[in-house]
């Protein structure tokens, strides 16, 4: 009785930490499961039972037809919408919080719109526009698509830290004899950054995994999501494990350097 | 106290002719003439809203004047954008760049101007504010006592014609702000720069500059050495915002000596005419200032016991209130009511409680006169007034 309530007692206290680590298991549990299946090798076509270790599909991981075209066709799409929607956001985000024109705020709340519509309404409606205008689908309409939904994920970002920024900064350092191109390169674009970095990171994440979007306007180009969708019909073959865990594996990555580097930076 | 400006030999003189600016229909700063001699520390002092940050930043070039000149070292520099004006600013809650570390934001100045070299510099500077051991700090990481040092030294390096700042220990506790007023006023002394200081403290303008200009509305009130504007204030804005004055509504009886005659209530009181700026026509009002520690307090009883020739106002106390150094008297009389009185405590006469009937008595050398078509409270209120909040317009 005692050693139960004192389990109680002691579960009691731990509650946040056991729930925020189911959570966290929650969350990890399908990407261990891909990772695991990386190293299966299937008997079928379908990878979904677990049969024998192999390290086959990751000494080979572009053994399967169009697996790697498809893949290197997202990843240039992904860096292209990127670095478009990047700039374009940014722009747009510094318009908006620092001058005042006409339809200032129709156009802060327009921006918003790709982030709230349903993606299949904005698909469809992209396609529409792209067929009317006699544009042929391909890569460009894709990425036109990807910039567009981008750049709202890249205005909010970047905006919320331009609004955050102290103007005094910017005088006091035309007070210290910045020029105004030396004032944006030195002060306002490093403060800028950790939101433009984030907007950043945020496009390349939503273009390269997109589906939807990517689907109405792709015509015959093929690209990854596009591709695993389509294999899953016919088999999936385990070289799509092994890159969705180099992907994972990349990111969090990525994620760590990060933070390695923000903890280095704190304590210097 | 500082009596009179000295002026040093780096400095150089700001001149600023007929500036003005307005935005919109608000007038921020009125037309303003104001001469700064080199190496002086010089204090715009007044409430929030006055027109002295925005004097400030005209001065700086943040702020483009409506009308009017400023002038640097004799050159116009009014068309010059900030950063082609040798003037460094100090800026209120210090504006330090967040993303560089001490070093890099003393080092700021320097590298804009394309100096390579700056170790030897900043090393320098910043062992004048005495931060040496900090330099790969944050600014974030540092308290803002030594944040407001970093942004003094960020500014200074560059060896500024004049060093502006505004309100730079606004966001300092008490007493690390009388620390940073000794430490700035030791610091201006040794670089020799002219330094124009914005302030609505005005213990700290008085403490720490030479020349103090007091702003109300856009305009300046007074301007003199910190003894001049206590001593003989010219409004009574000036009277009220500088310290505490008693201000008595009199009646002018003769102005024909050195000493101009009044009657107040019951009572005359002299002024010498030297020390009344407007001017006295018999039969007219005038304002008699006085200060309240200038006033003595005697028991009615030992009336006799008061010099000859000093003025004297009889009356009743109606609060006292003890604050450790001294006593401070609200005394009702027929020449006003409400006159303050500051007693040290020194051999206190225990007599001296409310409802005790008193004579008030001072030199008559003290007592200031001033136009009685002013706004006796001027200035009163505004000590009530957010220290730190931001000033119109800017």
């Amino acid at each position: 009785m005692t050693a139960f309530s004192a389990l109680a007692r002691r579960l009691r206290r731990n509650l946040v930490v056991i729930a925020g680590l189911l959570t966290l298991a929650f969350l990890i549990l399908p990407n261990v499961v891909v990772t695991v299946f990386s190293f299966n090798k299937p008997n079928g076509r379908f990878n979904y039972d677990w049969q024998r270790f192999s390290t086959d599909a990751w000494t080979d991981p572009c053994g399967v037809a169009d697996l790697c075209g498809s893949l290197s066709l997202s990843l240039r799409i992904a860096l292209w919408s990127t670095i478009g929607a990047t700039v374009l956001g940014t722009l747009i985000a510094f318009a908006l919080a620092r001058y005042r024109f006409r339809a200032r705020s129709s156009v802060g709340s327009l921006i918003f719109l790709p982030m709230a519509m349903p993606e299949v309404v904005m698909a469809a409606s992209l396609a529409t526009l792209f067929l009317n205008m006699g544009i042929s689908f391909g890569f460009w309409t894709i990425l036109i698509a990807h910039i567009t939904f981008c750049l709202s994920f890249v205005v909010t970002a970047v905006k919320a830290r331009v609004m955050s920024m102290d103007p005094r900064l910017e005088q006091a350092a035309q007070d210290l004899y910045a020029t105004p191109l030396q004032t944006f390169l030195k002060v306002t674009l490093p403060i800028a950054a950790p939101g433009i970095v984030a907007g950043a990171l945020l496009s390349f994440a939503l273009s390269f995994d997109d589906f939807i979007i990517t689907n109405f306007n792709a015509g015959s180009t093929v690209t990854f999501p596009m591709y695993v969708w389509g294999a899953a019909q016919r088999g999936t073959p385990v070289q799509i494990n092994v890159i969705g865990t180099a992907m994972f594996a990349v990111a969090v990555l990525c994620v760590l350097a990060g933070q390695l580097l923000g903890r280095r930076r704190k304590r210097s | 106290m500082t009596a009179t400006a000295t002026p040093g030999t780096s400095g150089t003189d700001v001149r600023l002719a007929g500036i003005s600016k307005t935005y919109g229909d608000f007038t921020a700063v009125h037309p303003l003439d104001l001469s700064v001699p080199a190496g002086s520390f010089f204090a715009l002092l007044g409430a929030s809203g006055c027109g002295k940050t925005t004097t400030l930043r005209m001065i700086a070039g943040l702020e483009e004047p409506t009308t009017g000149t400023v002038e640097l070292a004799g050159r116009d520099v009014t068309a010059l954008p900030p950063y082609k004006r040798s003037v460094n600013t100090v800026f209120q809650n210090y504006a330090l760049f967040p993303h560089l570390d001490i070093y890099e934001n003393v080092a700021f100045g320097l590298r804009r101007r394309g100096i390579k070299s700056v170790k030897k510099q900043v090393g320098e500077m910043l062992d004048l504010v005495q931060l040496g051991d900090l330099a790969r700090r944050r600014p974030h990481q540092l308290s803002g006592g030594q944040q407001q040092r970093v942004a003094v030294a960020r500014a200074l390096i560059n060896h500024p014609d004049v060093l502006l700042l505004d309100e730079p220990l606004g966001a300092l506790d008490l007493k690390l702000r009388r620390e940073m007023q000794l430490e700035l006023k030791r610091i201006q002394t040794e670089v020799g720069i002219t330094f124009i200081h914005v302030t609505h403290d005005q213990e700290e303008a008085m403490t720490m500059a030479d020349t103090v200009a007091v702003m109300n509305a856009g305009r300046v009130e007074q301007l003199g050495t910190p003894t001049d504007l206590y001593e003989t204030p010219r409004s009574t804005f000036v009277a009220n915002f500088l310290g505490t004055s008693n201000l008595i509504t009199a009646d002018v009886l003769d102005t024909t000596g050195d000493d101009i005659l009044l009657r107040a209530g019951d009572t005359k009181l002299t002024l010498p005419a030297t020390r009344c700026t407007a001017t006295a026509r018999t039969g007219e009002k005038l304002l008699v200032g006085i200060r309240p520690e200038k006033i003595s307090l005697t028991h009615a009883d030992d009336a006799g016991t008061v010099a000859d020739g000093r003025n004297r106002v009889t009356g009743r106390i109606a609060q006292s209130s003890f604050i450790g150094v001294s006593t401070q008297y609200l005394v009702d009389s027929p020449a006003g009511s409400g006159l303050s009185v500051y007693e040290q405590n020194v051999e206190r006469d225990s007599r001296l409680v409310p409802g005790a009937e008193v004579v008030l008595h001072w030199n008559p050398a003290h007592t200031f006169g001033l136009d009685a078509a002013q706004n006796i409270e001027a200035g009163t209120d505004v000590l009530e007034a957010v220290p730190d909040a931001r000033e119109a317009g800017t």
